[in-house]
């Protein structure tokens, strides 16, 4: 039986999937995209609890504020990620040390 | 029936999601991530959110993937590029355990504070109700965001002009 | 304004399955029929506005078929070439391309309705594979979805020119995804809902007492915005200069060879159906024949029994008299010895079958009694589906029209075309239906 403990633990394990990205891998692009699937995880979780909890929309405007503000936030993180390319050829996190003595 | 479909999607979001953080060429791992999305859509659907369902694929598979499929051909990252140095493994598993006892006890303390089911009407999910609630209760918000899109927009034509 | 009543899901049976099955059937078998047609269509039609004669060789045992033959042999042919995959090439994306190409575009015809709910046996059947609460948005979801088949044949095919036709075609793509969602918000206002079944419903209402309220009359600028990018989203002259062979030695499909060239082509036929089938929906009433809402035609059934038996059985025996006149003058002009000569005769005589059987029915139906209620909505359901097949094969040929009349655009004048002019007049477009519609107090 399906109720709200199965979405919400897929939602769980897909934000520490999107966390474990972010945290352990260099390349910057594959850190964009884990940020988008933990956005993604937190959709599900909202969606979730409009289904199973109150019966109100709420949740799902919550998910539709989260995919503009994820959409918004690619965009800039990508021009961001292009413009640091053509100044240093690299997109590796580790290689950006500027700013470290 | 429910049940089955319910555990074919969740294995391939998450098999997506596995896939997406360990795949080296990043061009791999945002296809893996639109498989992982799709199947999240689904996942919307089964939880009766129509537009929601529309919006995932329309919104994140089909804008915000391509977006970032076009920057990962931009770039054109060779092999040699790519290499980066492995995870520890110790750091991973510790990690991995601190973060499922987290998760579970959370749910297990907040997942019991909410009522039973829910009665589905057929108008649950409906681009109709959600419209309503956002123009009503978050209209506020909802003008915020057309406003943080349009700031977005503009920040990114001028980040991505080679000459201001 | 919307009919949808409020009331409790119910669980579906094996029965809703069955007839679930057998509508995605109705419909695929719908757009794929018309494959072939439109291939003859551009072929002979292309030939007409060039005033040349098309194609007309490929034979089986002599029959012509007027060059219908040549789709038989195109298929002949595209099945026995070399599927080559060149050596440079990224396998996996470079096989899975034009399979995402195909499938995509053939599942958008889920949401297209055919014909008006049929109430038979105690049953609503929506004439609908799945009836969206947002059918529109469906689409717009699937036309953003058919990017990625371009994209993947461009990029793993590591040459030059198919990266560049890919990346235009999608640059393109995207940029006329816009226009097209914003030619639609218009609809939705007019009509009050996003389910596509509603929308074709209120196009069966009259608009100052004689013009039917199709979307065509009451959104023009709409009407034409989407329609022009639709011509853009099916990478269709004159937009189509990512696979124009002149420009970009075809573009992103040029490494392809065989069935999965096939596939390709196939899918830019489907998105033609599909374009022609989202216009006559939205703009152009759908099902709903002039004139004639559903109710009315079940009232009237049987006179729209006798009045489609007649004309069908008179046009048939038109066209077999054409035939077999075709036939005695081919004879009397020397004959050419094989089969030829019996085409107008073969097809003379069936012609004269189908319209005898369709005579007989029409001569059976005058001794009897009244319709019952199953039949009369079985009448108006043919007859609304054959109202929908007219109005998307003349868009179809609109499309094939347009292709030969008009020079391509540019890559910047059609990128100028889309942001600069486009987006704007359909904001404008935006604007002006508000203002009507708060001044006509709806």
């Amino acid at each position: 039986m399906i109720g709200l403990h199965q979405y919400l633990y897929l939602s769980a394990i897909l934000f520490f999937i999107g966390a474990f990205g972010v945290l352990f891998r260099r390349n910057l692009l594959v850190i964009l995209m884990s940020i988008e699937l933990m956005l993604n995880a937190v959709n599900l979780s909202f969606i979730a609890f409009s289904r199973y909890g109150t019966g109100t929309m709420d949740g799902h405007v919550a998910a539709f504020f989260v995919m503009a503000l994820a959409a918004a936030e690619a965009g800039i993180g990508l021009a961001i990620l292009v413009m640091l390319f053509r100044n240093r050829t690299t997109v590796q996190a580790d290689d950006l040390t500027l700013m470290r003595d | 029936m429910h049940a089955v479909l319910f555990y074919i999607l969740a294995t391939l979001a998450v098999v997506g999601g596995l896939l997406m953080v360990s795949l080296k060429n990043p061009l791999s791992g945002a296809f893996a991530l639109i498989l992982s999305l799709c199947s999240l859509a689904a996942l919307f659907a089964m939880l009766h959110a129509e537009f929601l369902f529309i919006l995932q694929i329309l919104v994140y598979a089909g804008a915000i993937m391509v977006l970032i499929i076009f920057t990962i051909m931009l770039l054109n990252l060779k092999k040699e590029e790519l290499q980066e140095a492995p995870v520890g493994w110790i750091r991973l598993l510790l990690t991995a355990t601190l973060c499922a006892v987290g998760a579970f006890g959370a749910i297990q303390v907040f997942g019991d504070v909410v009522p039973a089911n829910v009665e589905m009407t057929t108008d649950f999910g409906n681009i109709e109700s959600v419209g309503r609630v956002m123009l009503s209760d978050f209209v506020y918000p909802f003008e915020v965001i057309s406003l943080i899109l349009l700031v977005a927009v503009v920040g990114v034509v001028l980040l991505a002009k080679r000459i201001i | 304004m919307p009919t949808r009543t409020h009331g409790r899901r119910n669980v579906p049976n094996w029965l809703d399955f069955v007839i679930i099955g057998g509508k995605a059937v109705f419909i695929w078998g719908f757009a794929l029929t018309l494959l072939p047609v439109l291939i003859w269509f551009e072929r002979k039609g292309s030939a007409f506005i060039q005033d040349r004669a098309g194609p007309n060789r490929a034979a089986i045992l002599g029959i012509r078929l007027a060059g219908f033959i040549h789709n038989i042999a195109d298929v002949v042919k595209l099945l026995m070439k070399e599927m080559m995959i060149p050596p440079h090439v990224n396998r996996a994306y470079f096989m899975i391309a034009p399979v995402l190409g195909f499938t995509f575009i053939l599942s958008a015809f889920a949401v297209i309705p055919w014909a008006d709910t049929l109430r038979v046996a105690g049953r609503d059947i929506t004439m609908q594979v799945a009836d969206l609460n947002a059918g529109i948005l469906f689409i717009l979801a699937i036309t953003s979805l058919n990017v990625y088949g371009i994209v993947l044949a461009g990029w793993s095919s590591n040459n030059k020119f198919a990266l560049m036709g890919g990346l235009r075609s999608t640059a393109q793509m995207i940029s006329y995804e816009i226009p097209l969602g914003l030619a639609l918000v218009g609809i939705f206002m007019v009509y009050g809902s996003a389910q596509l079944n509603e929308i074709v419903r209120g196009q069966g209402e009259l608009l100052f007492g004689f013009l039917p309220k199709w979307g065509l009359f009451v959104q023009p600028l709409g009407a034409i915005l989407f329609i022009v990018a639709a011509f853009a989203e099916t990478n269709r002259n004159p937009f189509d200069l990512p696979e124009g062979e002149s420009e970009i030695v075809a573009g992103y499909h040029v490494e392809y060879s065989g069935m999965r060239f096939a596939l390709f082509y196939m899918g830019e036929y489907v998105a033609i159906v599909l374009s022609s089938a989202m216009i006559t929906t939205l703009f152009f009433g759908g099902w709903q024949v002039p004139y004639f809402p559903t109710e009315r035609i079940v009232a009237t059934a049987d006179t729209w029994l006798k009045v489609m038996l007649s004309v069908g059985g008179v046009g048939a025996l038109a066209f077999a008299a054409l035939m077999l006149f075709w036939a005695k003058r081919m004879k009397d002009g020397g004959g050419f010895g094989d089969l030829r000569d019996k085409e107008g005769i073969i097809l003379g005589v069936a012609h004269i079958a189908i319209g005898g059987a369709m005579l007989f029915f029409l001569w059976k139906t005058l001794s009897m009694g009244p319709m019952p209620e199953w039949g009369a909505r079985t009448v108006a359901a043919v007859a609304q589906i054959t109202s929908f097949a007219l109005k998307t094969i003349f868009w179809c040929w609109v499309f094939i029209w347009v292709r030969w009349s008009l020079p391509r655009f540019r890559y910047d004048q059609l990128m100028r075309l889309g942001w600069k002019k486009m987006i704007p007049l359909s904001f404008v477009n935006i604007f002006l239906t508000g203002l009507v519609i708060l001044w006509m107090g709806r």
